[in-house]
Order: structure tokens, then sequence, then C-alpha cells
């Protein structure tokens, strides 16, 4: 440590620190534009010029250490003037637009302005003249003359995000901030660097001129998509949500949201809302009073319970539904006394259910991430399904730790990899096997007889010793498991396999939330094996056909794991009641639609992938009719005569669900009980590889029109390596026809080197691909 | 993609620098371009972003803040004229009015045959030559006088 005084106060730094660290300990404000905490140090704003006792000119804060005795004045004579005058070099080419800028209001460089700039220009001759350039559906460079070249933007690209999209083009005068010749920023982070813009060239597409900054509320709220959980800040005209941005918590999401959580906002404003509550009658759908609707499902409700028993009737709930949804919807299912209750909609092995020592969660708080020198991840797309856990294993990568990846697809994670197992889907468990059997023999631990016994015959690749070398060296080793491996068909094995080489290198072992109530779901017990009632999981709703559905803003074509088996069980059943934010396929099959309110118009809470519960208000009124779910399920309680279900406030259901629960008492990822099993043969024909494309992943995603014109948003194509493309005689670009199950989809070929031989990748989550079957499993390919 | 000549040429250059700092050679990489092709496209600057596992936009940052690369055909052979100070002194507005009147081509224009394009350029460090122009980066022609221009063009010509 180490002492500086700063306007006469006295702070103890840090060694190693600089000025505008100490400043900050010292609660002094040092202006400054390129200056970011979380960003490298550019130094080429200038504008923390800052007086320091015995050096003879103005030193940047930012850039200078702060070494023993520093006497810093920051209001000084010499530093006043230095900043006036950095403040009227960069006013000589920037625009005064403020009144015509979407950023005015919320600026830097118009505050900053204020404080030391001059009240008349000096400056009459012509301005730099900036182009402006297309980068995409997200961000507006069209005032790139207002840029001060701070670099922020490229340093987020190239620090934060892993991939440098946007660059300083040109020189000195002719500067530019501007992406590779009209090339687009694909980056699933990139809104993040119009928060850093400290003026307003970079600004927000979908939020440009629809409101000023003052005319805003400003209400608190948590992401609902990825496990993450992200804190937002949901800003509000006219009871309408015009934008989204991140609030700051840096044991979660620090200073970032990913797109998704930024620009899904657009769905909430969508014409396909769902307004009225809606009943088919005679093949006709005719919007009636809530009470009509409620009574029409509590009575259809009651005569399939009378007449085939509560057992036929099954309720799904998207994981994104919040924990008061989730606990309220099991509490009705178990009134009426079914157990048939689930939230695991892509999942397909269920077997570890009821054998699992408490809710599967990351295995560490968020922040530990970046502290972890190995990493073992199986079965994740991560990047594109956890962009900011991605990110900060990104970090971790930069500080020296070791990623390892078993998997079927081989995207670019924007980090270096060290070590990789790209395998088909059959071959997962038997790869983390040998990852076992080559860490067990490195570390000269003896494993357990029946694992023994399995491994002995296995022969260990090179990839997979590699992988083991890694982890063995590691000091804090972290194994994580992404969504593919949570929705494989053998995923119980995988854990278990996971979980061993946890053990032997004394790892954290963790799931990868797939959704903002991943976690949450299991704690509002909202699967069948919990509670006072059992019943059937997600799949054996599908597999045994129910009478009657309850379906909670689900989407069964687009958010089950088999599409085709869900849409012949929704269109045979005898009910199907959608609750939903969307109109939606529901129009076909189902009898009741109820008009529910989404995330920002309910309160609720969503416990992420760590464990935290975070609860959050109601930005907005619900829209129209629309009414918040647990409000709908309370009603319904009432009518069908369950107890317990006056509640006055969302509040007092989650403090029902969560009384006297520690939440950290309740969650585990070991399982026990569980047979060991490692299939080697792998099956002739092609293997599905699924993913969910990260902008298909949930209703309102899907819904959100700027995001829905990204790239990432493409109607998906089958990806084929060259060597199975070869054989199958096809050529990027061709037109073919895949087929699973009793449905085939018309899709494009295109040539992937990342998805392993055996394999073939096609998305889900989109209606091309909606008529397919499981996201795993064989699938044929032809020439259309 | 590049020429084997191209990749040879950068593999040399990569010897110089550690395994891990290969964008090192981005410079020289995009000099080998130019030389074999004249001017260097988008196409080349992404082909050497992968050679060199580096980003595209970085590749640009470089290629568009150095004044000698022609991202654009500037002719089969470059005329680089100075018009920094100690030109401008000796002529150097004569010399590129000369070349104007004779070629018919303007800074950053290209003769309609393909074989010509001028560029202007900054001072080259050979003030004692001045007034003087370069041929394709490469050939400093210093002293520049009407009759001296039409001997160079015509040796140009005939190459
Ligand atoms: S665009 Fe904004 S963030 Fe990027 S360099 Fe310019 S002022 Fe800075
Ligand atoms: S903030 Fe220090 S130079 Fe920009
Ligand atoms: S000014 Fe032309 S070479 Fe120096």
């Amino acid at each position: 440590m180490i002492n500086i005084e700063i306007d006469g106060k006295l702070v103890e730094t840090a060694k190693g620190s600089t000025i505008m660290d100490a400043a900050h300990k010292a609660d002094v404000y040092i202006p400054h534009f390129c200056y970011h905490k979380k960003l490298s140090i550019a130094a080429n704003c200038r504008m923390c010029l800052v007086e320091v006792e015995k050096a003879p000119k103005p030193l940047p804060a930012c850039a200078t250490p702060a070494a023993e005795g520093m006497k810093v004045h920051t209001h000084s004579d010499m530093a006043v003037k230095a900043q006036k005058g950095i403040m009227e070099f960069l006013l000589i080419n920037h625009p005064l637009d403020c009144p015509i800028c979407d950023q005015g209001g919320e600026c830097q460089l118009q505050d900053l302005a204020v404080g030391y700039g001059g009240g008349a220009s000096r400056y009459n001759e012509e301005k730099r003249v900036i182009h402006p350039k297309e980068i995409g559906e997200l961000i507006s460079t069209h005032e790139m003359s207002r840029c001060i070249q701070c670099t922020r933007c490229v340093r987020f690209g190239q620090e934060i995000a892993g991939i440098m999209e946007l660059g300083m083009a040109n020189r000195s005068e002719h500067a530019e901030i501007m992406s590779f010749v009209n090339s687009s920023v694909d980056s699933e982070l990139s809104g993040n660097m119009i928060d850093l813009c400290p003026v307003g060239a970079l600004t927000s597409k979908p939020f440009r001129y629809k409101a000023r900054s003052w005319e805003l509320s400003r209400r608190k709220s948590v992401s609902s998509h990825d496990g993450l959980g992200s804190n937002l800040a949901v800003h509000v005209k006219d009871n309408k949500v015009v934008r989204v941005v991140p609030v700051e918590n840096d044991a979660i999401n620090e200073c970032w949201i990913s797109d998704k959580d930024r620009f899904s906002y657009e769905a909430l404003n969508s014409a396909e809302r769902l307004t009225r509550p809606m009943i088919k009658q005679g093949g006709n759908w005719i919007e009636v009073e809530w009470v009509a609707a409620l009574e029409y499902v509590a009575n259809g409700l009651r005569q399939i319970t009378q007449s085939a028993g509560a057992e036929n009737i099954a309720a799904l709930a998207t994981p994104h539904a919040t924990f008061e949804e989730l606990y309220l919807l099991q509490k009705l299912m178990r009134g009426i006394g079914s157990g048939n209750v689930d939230f695991r909609l892509r999942q397909s092995d269920f077997s570890a259910d009821g054998k699992q020592s408490g809710t599967p969660w990351l295995g560490m708080p968020v922040s530990e991430i970046n502290g972890c020198d190995r990493f073992l991840i199986a079965g994740s797309f991560l990047r594109k399904d956890h962009p900011l856990l991605a990110q900060r294993i990104r970090q971790a990568v930069k500080h020296g730790a070791q990623v390892s990846i078993v998997h079927s697809a081989a995207d670019d994670l924007l980090m270096p990899v060290a070590n990789q197992a790209i395998v088909t889907p059959a071959e997962l468990v038997s790869t983390l096997a040998q990852v076992l059997k080559a860490l067990a023999s490195t570390k000269q631990v003896k494993l357990s007889d029946e694992i023994q016994a399995l491994l002995v015959s296995l022969t260990v690749s090179d990839a997979a010793a590699k992988i083991a070398a890694s982890l063995a060296g590691g000091k804090q080793v972290a194994v994580l498991l992404g969504n593919f491996a949570q929705q494989h068909p053998q995923a119980v094995q995988i854990a278990s396999f996971a979980e061993q080489i946890a053990q032997l290198c004394g790892a954290k072992f963790g799931f990868l939330g797939e959704a903002a109530n991943s976690v949450g779901g299991y704690l509002a017990e909202a699967v069948p094996f919990a509670g006072s009632v059992h019943g059937m999981n997600a799949a054996e709703v599908l597999e045994n056909p129910r009478k009657a559905y309850l379906l909670l803003n689900v989407e069964p074509e687009l958010d089950m794991h088999n599409p085709q088996l869900a849409m012949k069980a929704m269109k045979d059943a005898d009910m199907v009641v959608c609750m939903s934010a969307f109109k939606h396929q529901g129009l076909e099959y189902a009898d009741v639609m109820l008009p529910i309110a989404p995330f920002t118009e309910t309160s609720g809470t969503f416990i992420n992938t760590a464990g935290i519960a975070q609860s959050f208000k109601g930005a907005v009124k619900p829209l129209a009719e629309a009414r918040p779910a647990w409000k709908v399920l309370r009603v319904l309680g009432n009518l069908l005569n369950v107890t317990g279900f006056d509640y006055d406030s969302s509040e007092a259901v989650r403090d029902e669900a969560l009384k006297g629960i520690t939440i950290s008492d309740k969650l585990g990822n070991l399982t026990s009980g569980v047979k060991f099993e490692v299939v080697t043969s792998s099956p002739a024909a092609l293997q599905r590889v699924t993913d969910v494309p990260i902008y298909f992943s949930d209703a309102l995603v899907r819904r959100a029109d700027s995001l829905q014109k990204t790239n990432d948003s493409a109607v998906p194509c089958v990806k084929l390596n060259n060597s199975e493309l070869q054989k199958l005689g096809l050529q990027a670009g061709d037109a073919i026809k895949v087929t699973q199950g009793n449905a085939s989809a018309q899709l494009t070929v295109q040539a992937d080197e990342g998805v392993p031989a055996g394999a073939v990748r096609i998305a889900a989550g989109h209606p091309a691909t909606a008529l397919l079957g499981a996201m795993f499993g064989t699938i044929t390919v032809e020439r259309a | 993609m590049l020429s084997t000549h191209i990749q040879d040429q950068i593999n040399r250059e990569l010897k110089k620098y550690p395994l891990d700092q290969k964008q090192s050679a981005v410079m020289s990489a995009l000099r080998f371009v130019q030389d074999e092709k004249g001017w260097i496209s988008t196409e080349d600057m992404s082909e050497i972003a992968s050679y060199l596992g580096m980003p595209q936009m970085a590749v640009y940052e470089v290629a568009t803040f150095y004044h000698m690369y022609n991202l654009k055909p500037m002719g089969k052979s470059t005329l680089t004229v100075c018009t920094n100070l100690s030109c401008t002194l000796c002529g150097a507005e004569d010399t590129v009015a000369y070349l104007t009147a004779k070629l018919g081509i303007g800074f950053g224009e290209v003769t309609a045959d393909g074989k010509y394009g001028m560029r202007e350029g900054e001072c080259m460090g050979a003030c004692k030559d001045a007034p003087l122009m370069t041929i394709n980066n490469k050939r400093l022609c210093g002293k520049l006088t009407p009759e001296k221009i039409d001997q160079i063009l015509a040796e140009l010509d005939k190459s």
C-alpha cells in the first residue's frame, strides 16, 4: 500500500494502482472519457490531466501510477487550465448538435463541456465530417462525426467481447471508427458499446429518437433470458418499455448485459401480443371476459378430473417464468391431484430425478469463474448460450487459465482454447470417461471398482489425454456442463463422469443454467418428483398423451425437446390451455388463450444459476387485458377450490414458497445411485446435433424485431463437415430434405468443419425445423 | 488465396517473431501482396488476417494508417510525387502539372490504359534531390525536370 494525497485528502492505494484509482477511493471525481474501469488504459483523450507536485507538466490521472508521497491537485490552476484546453480541442471537431443528438441529456461530453468548455467556440474553420456506415441492426454509427476517438468501443471488442469488430481506420484527422469494409458487428455483447461510448457516436438503433433521456422513468429489473440473471434498468415512457440498459452488479453481470437482454424488449410492444382472453368455439376464436375464460378452464379441468382422473392433466411451464408463477402452477396442479408438472422442457434424461443431492446449479458463485485456472466445459454452445459467463471465462483465460472443451461442435468461443475433443453426441460419455481414465492414472488414484471395470477396455484418445493433463495441472479447476449436456439423452451419465473428473482434481462442478429460473423451477417444486403428489416429467406427459395440458408460456413446437411429439400430444388433447404473452401456434390446437404479462409487467423473482434470488417489480402496467400469471393462477386455484390460494401479492407467494428455506442448502450437484455406463459403439446413421440459436431461445427474443434481423437469426441451415458432404454427394448451398420421425424439413446445406464426422447440426427453436423430432438421435439427410 | 510466393515470403518473415506474435508480420505481408498485385484488395486483407490469426479489422487499421499501401488499383506504375516543403519550394507543383498534362490524371487517378497512377506523397527524407517522386514505392527519381520525366516515362512504357 502507498499513501498519496489528492486535493488535500490522504488516501491509501494499492501498489501499481493509478492516480485515477486512488481518486475513486478518495471520492474525488476526475473528468475522463477514455478511461473505463473494466477496460485497458489507453490514455488517449487527455481529459483526466491533473497537477502532480514536482512534475513539470500536467499528467493523465488514468495512466500515471500513484507513488508514495505524491501530492495531486485536480482543481489547481494548472489542472483546470489543462482540462479546459483539452475540452476546447475535443470540441473543435465535435458537432454542436446536442439538441438533435440521441445522447443529449446523458452524454459525458455534454456534461463535462458544461464544466470545462467555453461559452463559445474560437474555432471558425470547417469541421471534420465522417460519412455514415452501416454496421448492422443494433448499433447506429450514423453520427460518427461526433466520435472523440476514445477507443472504448474498440477496446471493448478486443478485451471483453473477444472480437475486434470495430477499429480505428485511417490516420490523424481522417481517423474514424468503423468496421472492416462493410461488415456488420455481430458480437452477442455488442450493445455494451453503446453504453460505453461517451458521446452520441454509437447509438442504439431500435431506441433512436424514441425518447429523450429525461422523459424516461427507470425501473430496476432482472433479465428473464439466460441463467445469469443480469440486472437491468428498464426505461419506460408513457407506460411503454422503450429501452433496457444494465445495472451494475459485480457479482453477476458486472456492468454488461448481452444483446439478448438489451434488445428483447422490442417484443413487449409487438403486434403479436395476446391482449384479451379467447376461447375457441365451434372452431372460431372469440374474445371473452376473464371471468368467462377462467370459468371455462376451471370447468374443463374439473370435468377431466372427474371423468378421467387428475393424472390426465399435465402442466408445462417455461423456465423463463417467474419463481412465483412456477410455484403456483405446481401448487395448483398438486391441489387438484396431479403431479404432472415440469419446466425442464428441453431435457430428455430424467433418470436422476429424486437421486440428486439438491438443485443442479453452477456449483460456485458467478464471480469465482474469473479466478479459475482450468476449465473443462462439456456440451455447451457457451458463447451463444451464456454470453456473459463466456465473457468471464474469457477474462480468466487472459489471466492464464486453460479451457478444455468436450462438445459436438467446434464453434469459435473467441478465446484461446487449450484442448478440445469434438465428438458425436453418442461419444460424449465415453470421451469424458477417457478423460477420467487419463486423469486417474496421472493422479494415481484408484477409482471405484464399478468405474474401473468400465474404463479398462477404453482407449484414451489424444485429445482426452491432453485435457486430463491440463486439468491435472490446475489449482482452481471448474468442470461445467452446458445446455447441450443437460439436454443430452445420457445427461445423467455425462454428469456422473464429469462429477468424477471434478472430484479427482478437486474442482468445482456445476451446471450452466439454461434459463432465468433453471434453478428456481426446482426450488418452486415445479418438477414431478417433488412435493406431495408425484407425477410424470416433461417427456412422459408427451409419450403418454394426457387429456388436458396447461401451458405456461410454452410454445411446444419451439421450446420442447421433441416438437413433433409435443405437437401431436397438443393436437390430440381434449383441452389445451395456453397462458401466453403472445398469440402463437396455440391458435391451432388450443381451446383457451389467456393473455399473460411478460416479466416487465409483473412482479416476480428469478433465481439465477448460482442460486441468487432476485425479485423485481413490474416496470409497466400489463398491456390491455393481460394479467400477471400469478394472479391468474390464484383465481384458478380459488375457482377449483384448492386451499391456500388467497395471496395478496407475489411477494406473499414467494415468501410462502421460500419459507424456512435457505437456498444455498438446497443446491447440490451430486447424484447418487446411478449406474455408470459407457457405450462405445456409435449408430451408423447421422446423429443430430441441435443448438438453440441465441435469438430463438425463448418467446420474447423470438419476437424482438431487430435481433431477428441479425446474422444470428438466419434461417437454420443443415451443417455437415466436408467429408460427410462428399459421402452424401452434396455441396454447400444445395437444397436438402432432412427427415426425423414422420416429418421432414426442406433446408439448405452448409459446410462446417466444426461438426464431427457422423453428425449433422440442425438448430431448434425456429419454425423451419419445428416439425422435426427430438434434439438428439439419428436423422436422415437426402437431396431434396 | 494468397499466392504460394506470398505465403513463402510471409513464412520467412514470421521466423523473425515469436510464435504467438504472428501479427508482427502484417506490414510485410501487406507489402508482399502489393508488390505482387500492385494493390491490396479487401479479400487480400481478410486472407492476411486469417493467415496471421488476427482480426480483419486490425489488418485494415494498418493498411489504412500507412499511406503507401494502395487499397485500390493504382496502375502498373504508381508515381508518388512528394509535395512537402522542400519539394514544393523546388517545383513539385510543376512536376504534378506536367504529369497531369502528359498523362491526363490527377492525384488518386489511373490512366485509362491502366499503366500509370499518381499519388501525392509526403517527404521521403531525400530532400537534397527535390523535387522528386517514387515509382511503386521502390525507385526514387529526383531532380525532376520535364525532360527527365519524359525519359522516365519512356523507359517505363517500354518495360
Ligand atoms: S465511437 Fe464512441 S466509444 Fe468509439 S471511439 Fe468514438 S467516442 Fe469512443
Ligand atoms: S481518461 Fe485519462 S487520458 Fe482519457
Ligand atoms: S520534401 Fe520532398 S523529399 Fe523531403
